[in-house]
């Protein structure tokens, strides 16, 4: 029984980054409704420029932390305006291919420049684990999901409220209509992409503090694609608890059924949700417009 | 007040509008009316800024605003309506209305989203001011918390007629506002539209096929065929115009059987 409660915590702590980098992917289609596949690549690089100023320069943890932030965004605004924007108009999986495609020369560029290995990010979060009573979280998850968890409902409240989330949820429902308003959309879709970079720091740090950091860590992304379908593509909300839900699902697969069945059984669950509910748990029919 | 200059816009081979101009005056009722595919929402998308002339320009209080995108010209005064309903869905009543006054809150979107004192006192003041006037006047106050999908259509329209009246618009562009609605819910649109006129002196450019509705409240009336603009006048001329019985009062019972 302990053993089932040690996995359930260690499974939803998983899911609150995955909720984390569900929102950074929701945030970008709710604003252009274009699915970015290159999150989890933002997000690796992400990790790596705080690896490079934190530990290859040796300016620590906090230089780290902001050149990552600020390096994402940088790069998320550059792939926004000179490979996205120049496809407005072409059709949905054009544009969807094209950010695969970014992901790859991302990928690829890490490769090039950090190399195949492993690398360990210095410990950001505590190791010491945490005790529920009697159920045991490890430390760093236990951290990351908690930090992950604060942020997720930071944005999730501050795009409920704020004019730019107003904003963005205006784009969202009619483009044109939002535009004609006075509402700049271009700038509405920068905005996405800059909480997208923000997410995609904090979470791609947090994913090399808990794993390590290797070119290919950005691959998580195949396990978020569930969370986002589960939650429903544009519920900010319903990433949290999707998020949640599969991080423990795959962990609850992997204590009864092995790891290897790890990956399969959320599409599972995704596939049984949408019988039942097309749009998601959480989405509304606006996405069958794509 | 707005001007629209000789403007011709292509689509491939197809000419949609084909030297048409415009003068709309300040603090009266211009309609465009014309068969289906004359060119009136085109015309309207490229006064929006939406669609690019090939040539042509227009200019509103002298200035010529022919190369801004739409939401600059939103922040000049122009406010507009839609066909269909395009109202947002999933958002309250209230919210879609004041989303419309987005161009009159001077805080930007991203320096709003610190919410300073000063954003939230300029929004405080906003939301007083359109319950007081816009929610009042539109005899919205019943609904204004109900989410906008889940009023009848006649409302809808309403709904968007106050997000295009919010920001007290120098010129507000009204695309069909009563298609598809009853007699009385017409007769209450039209009223609605010349006491928004009256009230606040605002120029109006309206599109509409109900002709007893054009023909009651327009100060002028252009006619467009095929991207052409036939005849303009009042009322009383456009009546009695032979070129326009042709052109359109002739096709008005395939219209009405169509609408």
């Amino acid at each position: 029984m302990t053993l089932i409660l040690d996995y359930s915590a260690l499974g939803i702590a998983t899911g609150g980054l995955y909720a984390l980098i569900a929102l950074g992917i929701i945030v970008i289609f709710r604003a252009s409704h274009t699915f970015n596949f290159a999150m989890g690549e933002m997000m690796t690089l992400s990790a790596y420029l705080f690896y490079t100023i934190a530990v290859t320069y040796s300016f620590g943890i906090v230089a780290g932390l902001i050149a990552s932030a600020i390096g994402s965004v940088i790069v998320a605004l550059l792939i926004e305006r000179a490979v996205l924007r120049p496809m407005v108009g072409q059709p949905f999986i054009a544009i969807v291919m094209v950010t695969f495609g970014v992901g790859s020369v991302i990928r690829g560029v890490m490769s090039l420049i950090w190399g195949p290995m492993d690398r360990q990010v210095p410990a950001l979060l505590a190791r010491d684990p945490v005790m529920l009573g009697e159920i045991f979280i490890p430390g760093k998850s236990a951290r990351a999901f908690a930090i992950a968890v604060v942020i997720v409902i930071s944005l999730i409240l501050y795009l409920r409220y704020s004019r730019a989330g107003i904003a963005l949820r205006a784009t969202a429902a009619d483009q044109m209509t939002a535009y004609s308003m006075g509402i700049d959309v271009r700038r509405v879709i920068q905005f996405a992409w800059i909480i997208a970079a923000l997410a995609g720091s904090i979470s791609g740090i947090m994913v090399a503090n808990v794993n390590s950091l290797t070119p290919h860590m950005g691959l998580i992304v195949l396990n978020i694609l569930s969370v986002i379908i589960l939650g429903g593509l544009n519920s900010i909300g319903g990433c949290l608890i999707a998020g949640l839900i599969i991080g423990w699902l795959e962990a609850m697969t992997g204590l009864f059924l092995g790891g290897e069945f790890r990956e399969i059984t959320p599409y599972i669950l995704v596939l049984l949700v949408l019988l039942v509910r097309p749009n998601g748990l959480f989405g509304t029919k606006e996405v069958e417009r794509i | 007040m707005l001007n629209v200059d000789e403007i011709e816009l292509n689509f491939g081979g197809v000419k949609a509008l084909n030297g048409v101009s415009i003068h709309a005056e300040t603090g009266k009722i211009t309609s465009i009316i014309g068969p289906n595919g004359a060119g009136k929402t085109s015309l309207f998308n490229v006064i929006s800024g939406f669609y690019r002339p090939s040539v042509g320009k227009v200019t509103l209080d002298d200035e010529d605003i022919s190369n801004l995108p739409p939401p600059n010209r939103a922040y000049r005064g122009m406010s507009r309506t839609f066909q269909n309903i395009a109202l947002f869905r999933g958002m309250t009543v209230l919210d879609n209305i004041k989303l419309g006054a987005h161009t009159q809150l001077k805080a930007g979107v991203l320096t709003a989203g610190f919410r300073t004192s000063a954003a939230r006192r300029e929004e405080a003041e906003l939301s007083s001011d359109i319950q007081r006037e816009i929610v009042e006047f539109l005899g919205l106050r019943h609904v204004q918390h109900h989410s906008v999908e889940d009023l009848p259509y006649g409302l809808q329209k309403r709904v968007e007629l106050a997000r295009g009246l919010v920001t007290r618009p120098k010129i507000l562009m009204l695309d069909e506002p009563v298609a598809g609605m009853h007699s009385e819910e017409k007769r209450d649109m039209g009223e609605l539209i010349v006491e928004a006129k009256r009230k606040w002196g605002t120029t109006i450019l309206l599109i509409e096929h109900d002709m007893s509705m054009v023909m009651g409240l327009s100060d002028k009336i252009i006619v467009l065929s095929f991207g052409k603009p036939i005849a303009e006048g009042t009322p009383e001329e456009i009546s009695r115009n032979p070129a326009v019985i042709e052109a359109y009062l002739g096709e008005t019972e395939l219209e009405g059987t169509a609408a």
